[in-house]
Parts: C-alpha cells; sequence; structure tokens
C-alpha cells in the first residue's frame, strides 16, 4: 500500500497559503485556456448552429459570404426546379431566394454605428430554419416595408424594437415583429421582404438560394451536376459547411491568440508549482527519511510527492474551470470578418472543454512536481534523515 | 551442549565515508554478537560510530565490508526494495526527535508501518488501538503531534516501532530531547518491550542513566568496540 492519500492531501493544507497562492497561478493559466476553447465553442456553435445539415445554400462560385454573392433570377429558376429540392406542405419549394445587405445602425447604449445584415427574404425562411421563432409581433406582409428584427437587434439598436422604425435605401421600415433565432447569427439580422428590398436597394440579382434537401444523401451529386451546370457559375456548399467556412478565419486567430497565452503562462504555473514542490520536499526531508526507513519504497515517496503536485493542480485546475465558467454569462458582439457585419455570441462550457482544462492543469501540476518528487525520492535515507 | 546463535551476528563490518577526496574511516572490522531479548546499550563520544552502527544493523546503511546478519538473514546482499520490506517486518525505528509525521494523528502514525502489511483495515485497527493502550496513549489517537508533549510523542513512536512486532527495536537517543520525567518513562517502556514483549532492543545512547536500564553496555570509539 502507498503512503496514505491524507499524507499528501494534508500537506496541502497544512500550507494553504502557498497552495492557495500557487493553485491560483495554475486557476489564471486554466481560466485563459478554458475560455480560448470556450470561445472557439461558441463562436463555432453560433455560426454553424446557424446552418441544418440538409438544407443547402448557393452562392456565386468563389464569393466568401452571401454579402459578396450575386444569383440572377434565371440562375435561381433553373435550381428552384430541380427535383432535389423538397416539397413543402403547400406544394411550393422549400427554397427561399434571399438577398444579403450590410447597412448602419446606431446603437443603443453607446450611440455608435455597426454593420447589420438586412435579410431579403419570406415566410418560407422559417420553415428552412426552425431554429428561427417569432417570439413578438408578426411577420412583413409580403410587398410592404415592414420587417423583423433578431432578439440581438431588437435589444441593441436604435429603432431595432417592436413597433419602432428604422430607415435605409431612403425610406422607413416598421419593425413589426421580432424573432429569437437562439445563439445562432441570425439574431443580429432584420428580416423584410425580399422583393421590396430589391426594389428599395435597386438590387436586381439575389444574394443566395437556401432549399432544403429531399434526402440529405443526395447531396454530393446535386453538388457535381450543379457546379458543372455552365448556366450557373454557382457553388453549392450544406449550410452547416458554409456557415463553419465563416467562422474559420475569427477561430482561427482566437485560437492561435489564445494558445500562445496559455503556452506562456503556462510555463510561468510551472515553474511555480516547481518552486512550491521544491520547498515541500525540503521541509519534510526528514520525514521523507523516516517514511523510507519504515520501510516505504523510493517510487512510493515518488507517487506521493506527485500525487500532492496533482492534487495542487487540480485545485488550480476546479479554480479555473469555475472561474472561466463565469464567462458564460458573457456575450461578445464583434465584426463578422467574412460579412462585414455585427454579429454576437457566448463562451460556452462542455463537459469536453472541462475535462481538457482539468487534464491541463494536472499536466502543469506533473509537470512542476517531477522534478521535486524525484529529488524526494532520490535521497539516501541516512542522509535525509539527518535533516531535523 | 547447543548455543543459540545470536539474533545479531557482525563479523569484521568496516564502514568509512568520503568527504571530498578524503575517506574518514567510521568502523574498522568491527565484530559483535547481539543475542535475541538483549537490551544493548551503544556509548561513546560524538562520532565514535555508534549512529552508523545502529544504521548499519537496522538496513538503512550499507557496509562496505564484512559480515551482517539479523535472524540468520544475511542483509548485505539485499536489494534496496527487499531491504526496505525487510526493515518493515523485522525493525522497529525510535529516533530522538521523535520523527512523528505532523500532518498524521497518532493512530494513523503508528499504523504506517502496518501500511506495507496485507492486513485488513480492521486488523489494523486493533493492532494500532493495541500497542496505543500499551504506552497509555488510546485517548489520545486523534490527536496530531504538535499536540502532544515531547514525552508523549515519544510514547506514539515506541508504538510506532512496536506495532508490526518486529524483532529488533533501534533507538537512537531516545531520550536526548525529553526532560527526566518523561525520559523515565520512555525507559520503562523499552525495558517492558524486552521483558514482557521478548524484543531486543538497541540503544545509542550518551545518557549514563539510560544507559543503566540496558543489559548490556558496549564503548565505542573511533570505530572500535572497547
Amino acid at each position: 500500500m502507498p503512503v496514505p492519500f491524507a499524507y499528501s492531501l494534508r500537506n496541502l493544507w497544512t500550507r494553504r497559503l502557498t497552495t492557495v497562492l500557487t493553485a491560483a497561478g495554475m486557476a489564471l493559466v486554466v481560466f485563459v485556456f478554458a475560455a480560448t476553447l470556450m470561445l472557439g465553442e461558441g463562436l463555432n456553435r453560433t455560426l454553424v448552429a446557424t446552418g441544418s445539415y440538409d438544407n443547402v445554400i448557393m452562392t456565386r462560385t468563389s464569393a466568401n459570404s452571401e454579402v459578396q454573392s450575386a444569383v440572377e433570377r434565371g440562375q435561381a429558376a433553373i435550381v428552384e426546379s430541380r427535383p432535389e429540392v423538397a416539397i413543402g406542405a403547400n406544394g411550393a419549394p422549400l427554397l427561399v431566394k434571399e438577398l444579403v445587405v450590410i447597412i448602419n445602425l446606431l446603437r443603443r447604449d453607446s450611440g455608435q454605428s455597426a454593420n447589420i445584415v438586412v435579410r431579403g427574404t419570406n415566410d418560407v425562411a422559417l420553415q428552412l430554419r426552425p431554429q428561427v421563432r417569432l417570439i413578438a409581433g408578426r411577420l412583413p406582409q409580403p410587398g410592404s416595408s415592414e420587417v423583423v428584427a433578431g432578439a440581438s437587434i431588437a435589444r441593441r439598436f436604435q429603432g431595432g424594437g417592436l413597433g419602432e422604425t428604422v430607415r435605409f435605401a431612403l425610406r422607413d421600415w416598421q419593425v413589426v415583429g421580432v424573432f429569437d433565432a437562439g445563439t445562432t447569427a441570425f439574431n443580429s439580422e432584420l428580416w423584410g421582404d425580399a422583393d421590396q428590398l430589391m426594389a428599395a436597394f435597386r438590387r436586381p440579382v439575389y444574394s443566395s438560394l437556401t432549399f432544403r434537401l429531399r434526402e440529405a444523401g443526395l447531396f454530393p451529386d446535386l453538388k457535381t451536376e450543379l457546379e458543372s451546370d455552365p448556366r450557373l457559375t454557382l457553388e453549392a456548399r450544406r449550410e452547416t459547411r458554409y456557415y463553419a467556412d465563416q467562422s474559420e478565419a475569427m477561430a482561427k486567430f482566437l485560437r492561435i491568440l489564445g494558445l500562445t497565452l496559455t503556452v506562456v503562462f503556462s510555463l510561468g504555473a510551472i515553474i511555480g508549482a516547481m518552486i512550491t514542490m521544491y520547498a515541500a520536499v525540503a521541509g519534510r526531508t526528514s520525514e521523507i527519511g523516516t517514511l523510507r526507513a519504515l520501510g516505504f519504497t523510493r517510487p512510493e515517496i515518488l507517487i506521493a510527492f506527485i500525487a500532492e503536485a496533482l492534487l495542487l493542480g487540480g485545485v488550480g485546475g476546479i479554480g479555473g474551470v469555475a472561474g472561466a465558467s463565469l464567462l458564460q454569462f458573457l456575450t461578445i458582439n464583434t465584426l463578422n470578418w467574412q460579412t462585414f457585419s455585427e454579429f454576437s455570441f457566448g463562451f460556452i462550457l462542455t463537459p469536453t472543454i472541462a475535462m481538457q482544462s482539468l487534464l491541463f492543469a494536472l499536466v502543469m501540476g506533473l509537470l512542476g512536481g517531477i522534478l521535486p518528487a524525484l529529488r524526494a525520492a532520490r535521497m539516501t535515507i541516512v542522509e535525509a534523515l539527518r535533516q531535523e | 551442549m547447543t548455543t543459540t546463535p545470536p539474533l545479531v551476528l557482525i563479523r569484521d563490518l568496516s564502514k568509512s565515508y568520503r568527504r571530498g577526496d578524503q575517506i574518514i574511516p567510521v568502523l574498522d572490522n568491527l565484530s559483535l554478537d547481539i543475542p535475541a531479548g538483549e537490551f544493548l546499550a551503544l556509548m561513546g563520544p560524538s562520532g565514535s560510530g555508534k549512529s552508523t552502527l545502529l544504521n548499519l544493523i537496522a538496513g538503512i546503511d550499507s557496509a562496505d565490508s564484512g559480515r551482517l546478519e539479523v535472524g540468520g538473514i544475511d542483509i548485505r546482499p539485499l536489494s534496496e526494495r527487499e531491504l526496505a520490506r525487510w526493515r518493515a517486518g523485522h525493525i522497529g525505528f525510535i529516533f530522538q526527535f521523535y520523527n512523528l509525521i505532523p500532518v498524521l494523528t497518532a493512530f494513523e502514525n503508528v499504523e504506517l508501518p502496518l501500511l506495507l502489511t496485507d492486513l485488513p483495515r480492521q486488523q489494523r485497527r486493533d493492532h494500532v488501538e493495541l500497542v496505543l493502550g500499551l504506552v497509555g496513549l488510546a485517548d489520545r489517537s486523534d490527536h496530531y503531534p504538535g499536540q502532544l508533549s515531547g514525552g508523549q510523542q515519544q510514547r506514539v513512536a515506541i508504538a510506532r516501532a512496536l506495532v508490526a512486532d518486529p524483532s529488533i527495536i533501534v533507538a537512537d537517543e531516545p531520550t536526548g530531547d525529553l526532560d527526566r520525567h518523561s525520559a523515565e518513562e520512555v525507559l520503562e517502556l523499552l525495558e517492558k518491550l524486552v521483558h514482557d514483549f521478548g524484543k531486543t532492543v538497541i540503544m545509542v545512547t550518551h545518557d549514563p542513566r539510560a544507559a543503566d536500564k540496558a543489559h548490556v553496555v558496549r564503548q565505542l570509539e573511533k570505530g572500535v568496540l572497547m
């Protein structure tokens, strides 16, 4: 049987100030590590959850986003007539031809302007995107200057609330409804009638086509056919892929920034843990000698000190994850660099991120504790017992 | 007539330490027999090799040459791991400064040597309670060393030395850090271990009063037994 676990645990408790300070250093690093992963997860969920796997979005070939894309009416008609497009309850294709334009609105809190996506669409959009729910008011009447606002727009932008009016494209548009799109990017959009918005913005073409597949498995063949049709010059992507592509650049930036910070900080935390554990070994030399004299072997001493370092890392890990979990109450409002428009996302803590963060903390503890533990295990009994 | 072999048999044992380029001899061809059930006091000036001899018998240090058998086992060729397990079963330690683990209670300190045996939890508990009762500290089992007096701590250390039922108890200046009254109590306990439990006690001491309690007193000077 190894050295009792209580020995490692109580020694940490005995030096609680040192333990807390060292663990706090590790907790900070774990906090940054977890926050980075949570931000990536939040960003990913917001953008990827915006799409559905069995929806296909078509944009102009090599357009990175809907904003840069143009789909002519004739091209839209070709796609709409494809048998792979699902048919809705009313017998009409589950396909929506949308216009996406960027406008400026003023923020309620700071009065500063920000880019907002205006989406010209129709009521089929709600069938294609079940995550979007009207939570107040009604949908715009076709042929009217009415819009519905995503919950984030209604809350944060002047004129975005129910019953208010926003002005763009030389017209006043009344907000007749507010929709909630969960954590998706639609939450930061204004939706109105496609034909009205095309007329107002004097745009003769759509930005994108989105349709539901009759069967999700039809996608690969359909993509090949559509993309090789010389009349179309369009690219077909699953909606999930499209939004994942949108998050790629920002996710990569956040990952590199976060992980660079984490690596630098973790070196400091590992050194901190090492100093603490070296001090622990130095202060307990005589105890180590006694345990060895009583019959505990070098590996058993090594395990006891590694357990102590792992506990230290564990405390730091739990503290860091607990601190990072509070970030879930925060929402980040930022510019989507692909569409140059405002969108919101949060930090999301998943069990996997919590486990990865704890594991990271334990690895830091282990790296910090291994050399001091080896020193403890290497001592000769007689020399250790001489230290009083 | 048959003679009983000694519990500890030492022949021509030598030990030296290296300090830089210098080799400092500590024990020089020392021979000694210690029969089972003896209470032996080793005396001598500082640096005479008393503690080194004790450490060699206890298997926590290794000799340069010579023969050292304990209970008929030649302990010199044993590997470090074998020696550790051998100590756990055959040697009880009592130190001058008690060497209790401060973060463990008296009970847990005494239980330590039993963690190296196969005894189940309940039997370990019974053993620990028995020996704590023997040293008169049954009511202090939940106390941490810092909550006990020096004499009480040394009695806990004696309980720890006794709990695994070793044949030999080595005591290095067991009364060196105690007041006269506590020292008396500790020495009485050591005598009891010899008389009532048949243990062999090998004690290093500077204290003539402690040596008086021993059956045999051997003087060491410059690594040689007088």
